[in-house]
């Protein structure tokens, strides 16, 4: 019975999608099932972290075939975590989108499709076949390119072009790299694989197959030099969708580098100079795009990409302490990027621009509410003890004592700028006058109550998970030891899948 | 231009193919066949009766708009999946009914999976064929 509840957040999902599309048109019933879905989805992916916290990885075999034929389903921390992160900012978004999004959009199928890629997100986590992961992705890629396009304005489908051609040349040298590794070992098990590949005599063709599945990964996740289909996407779509993918999307990337690079390709020296060189000039790149947009959504975009720089650099170095760096930011990162696009939503809703220079005058007016804000803006720029100061502590130490000096002037440069495009966010939008030719068009006063708050929740929900990362921190770096632990040695991953 | 050939050897083809798509759907399990190309040459079918008869007729014929058999094939695809669960058994796993059924064979969730592939697959090449011949007019 426990098996079963690894595949519970995928099969709620699905469901939740499945009576959607036969609720096709009927708004309410699709929101209501949204919210409904994505809780039960909450609830079950929390089981699922805990039991796996306290007993440890388990695994199901699909079909009920042994594993390393069948496609085998791994709970282990890191997948349970992903999960319950992943299911955190679901509910989020879905709680959002009920009250922020237009009806025309829950017409054209906005909620089973969400469903559907919250579905892929969850199976892409669970995987324990490389395949498998794979074909995740695909369900990811779809999904993703439906609500980007969902509305058919010029530019969603501009940016929606970028988007999907990047992508699905990432899933083609994915593929690719797969295809390479089983012609070379005969198994697509990520933990038979992480046996057999010891035995592979070919090693410049294992090199050049870890350069495969880098370069998919690292579309995927939008790391320098293949990062520029992001911020030229990302402000298109509406924010609900923007956030979660954001907050998502491209730490599936991550994951997978993590995932891969534990398992079948521990990285080599070359690999991790490689890595290193990337996180730096991602960094670099991130920082320098961020320091000029004024367009709200662009900024956030372009610090997606920093920050994913962060993470890389802490696999390049793929030490505990670094792994531990990556896997707090990974937390901390997930969360707060959700609820930025989610606040850039709820600007727009106050002012119907996210351009910063015709914004103003939030604080003068919401005072309360620009200060929840100001914690979850804190949370990112990483003042202790908010939840974006910890992970960078550990990234420092460690540069420190691996002795790359050019990741740690990029670390302290990457969080100069985020810490200074957000304290420009903080006087444009919020403490100036709104500029006097502006007219301003809110949308938000005019709604009653109840929704005025359904719209604060998920905003609310996501900054108090941020607080809690940033106070409790202490628990946050136990679960990441733990996985870290777990993917320098893997072999206690490896036994659970083949028994 | 409605052609009266067309139009008679449609009357006789639809079946035909139709019944062609269900047998194809049978014997996918062991033999070439299944619920994709199943459903691929039932939707060829519905296809060339449009081509015949025009589309609003096909549509007529449908009963139902293509895109209300998605939720349907994907309901049941995912209640094969779901369904050994019940017994305890991991997802997917194939539970057969013991002994045989005339025509159908053994009768096992696997059938129904690739039913509901068929469903799906019918419903969104329809969806999409007409969709575009409609906004044709």
């Amino acid at each position: 019975m426990m098996g079963n509840l690894i595949l519970a957040p995928v099969f709620i999902h699905l469901f939740t999608a499945i009576f959607q599309l036969i609720a096709w048109r009927k708004t309410v019933t699709q929101r209501i099932l949204s919210v409904s879905g994505a809780l039960a989805a909450l609830i079950a992916a929390i089981a699922l972290f805990t039991e796996v916290y306290s007993h440890g990885t388990f695994t199901i075999n699909a079909s009920n075939w042994k594993a390393p034929f069948a496609i085998v389903f791994v709970a282990d921390l890191l997948g349970a975590t992903m999960v319950l992160l992943a299911s955190i900012a679901g509910f989020a978004v879905s709680l959002f989108s009920a009250t922020g999004l237009s009806r025309q959009r829950m017409l054209y199928g906005y909620f089973p499709i969400f469903h559907f890629l919250l579905m892929g997100l969850n199976g892409a986590f669970l995987t324990g076949d490389i395949f498998n992961l794979y074909v995740w992705f695909e369900v990811i890629i779809i999904a993703s390119f439906v609500l980007m396009t969902l509305g058919g304005r010029k530019n969603q489908l501009e940016g929606a072009m970028k988007y999907m051609s990047m992508n699905i040349l990432a899933s083609m040298f994915f593929l690719t790299g797969i295809g390479i590794l089983y012609g070379m070992t005969g198994s697509l098990n990520m933990a038979d694989l992480s046996e057999k590949m010891h035995d592979v005599q070919n090693r410049s063709l294992v090199g050049i197959t870890s350069v495969f599945f880098l370069l998919g990964f690292g579309i995927k996740s939008a790391v320098f030099p293949l990062y520029f289909w992001l911020p030229s996407s990302y402000h298109t779509p509406p924010s609900a969708v923007a956030a979660t993918f954001g907050g998502l999307l491209t730490k599936v990337g991550i994951y997978a580098m993590l995932r891969v690079h534990s398992l079948i390709f521990i990285p080599d020296d070359f690999t991790k100079k490689l890595l290193m060189v990337i996180a730096v000039l991602t960094i670099l790149t991130g920082s320098f795009g961020a320091l000029n947009k004024t367009n709200i959504r662009r900024l956030f975009s372009y610090l997606i990409v920093c920050h994913i720089g962060f993470m890389v650099g802490g696999i390049a170095m793929f030490s505990k302490l670094a792994l531990m760096g990556t896997i707090f930011y990974l937390i901390h990162d997930i969360m707060v990027k959700t609820n930025m696009f989610l606040i850039s939503g709820f600007i727009m809703q106050l002012r119907g621009v996210v351009k910063m220079e015709k914004l103003g005058g939030l604080y003068k007016e919401y005072p309360k509410i620009s200060l929840m804000i100001a914690i979850v803006l804190l949370s990112l720029v990483g003042i202790p003890p908010l939840s974006g100061f910890w992970p960078k502590v550990y990234l420092f130490r460690e540069a420190f004592t691996e002795h790359h000096y050019f990741f740690i002037a990029a670390l302290i440069l990457g969080s100069l700028v985020t810490l200074y495009v957000i304290a420009r966010l903080w006087a444009e939008a919020f403490w100036k006058d709104v500029p006097p030719d502006i007219v301003v068009e809110n949308k938000f006063e005019p709604l009653p109550l109840f929704r005025k708050c359904l719209l604060l929740l998920p905003i609310g929900i996501l900054g108090t998970v941020s607080v809690y990362i940033g106070l409790n921190a202490e628990n946050i770096i136990q679960v990441a030891d733990r996985i870290a632990t777990e993917l320098l040695d893997t072999s206690s991953y490896v036994k659970a899948v083949l028994k | 231009m409605r052609s009266s050939i067309l139009q008679t050897a449609t009357r006789y083809l639809l079946p035909i193919l139709l019944l062609f798509s269900v047998f194809l759907l049978l014997r996918g399990h062991y033999y070439p066949g299944g619920g994709f190309v199943g459903g691929l040459v039932a939707s060829i079918a519905f296809v060339l009766h449009s081509f015949a008869n025009g589309t609003d007729a096909s549509m007529k014929l449908l009963g139902r708009k293509p895109l209300s058999l998605l939720p349907i094939g994907l309901g049941i695809a995912a209640f094969s999946v779901v369904l050994p669960m019940f017994w305890g058994l991991p997802p997917m796993t194939g539970l057969w009914l013991k002994g045989t059924f005339p025509i159908v064979g053994s009768l096992g969730t696997a059938l129904f999976f690739d039913l509901g592939v068929y469903l799906v697959v019918v419903g969104v090449v329809l969806t999409i064929l007409f969709t575009i011949s409609l906004t044709d007019d």
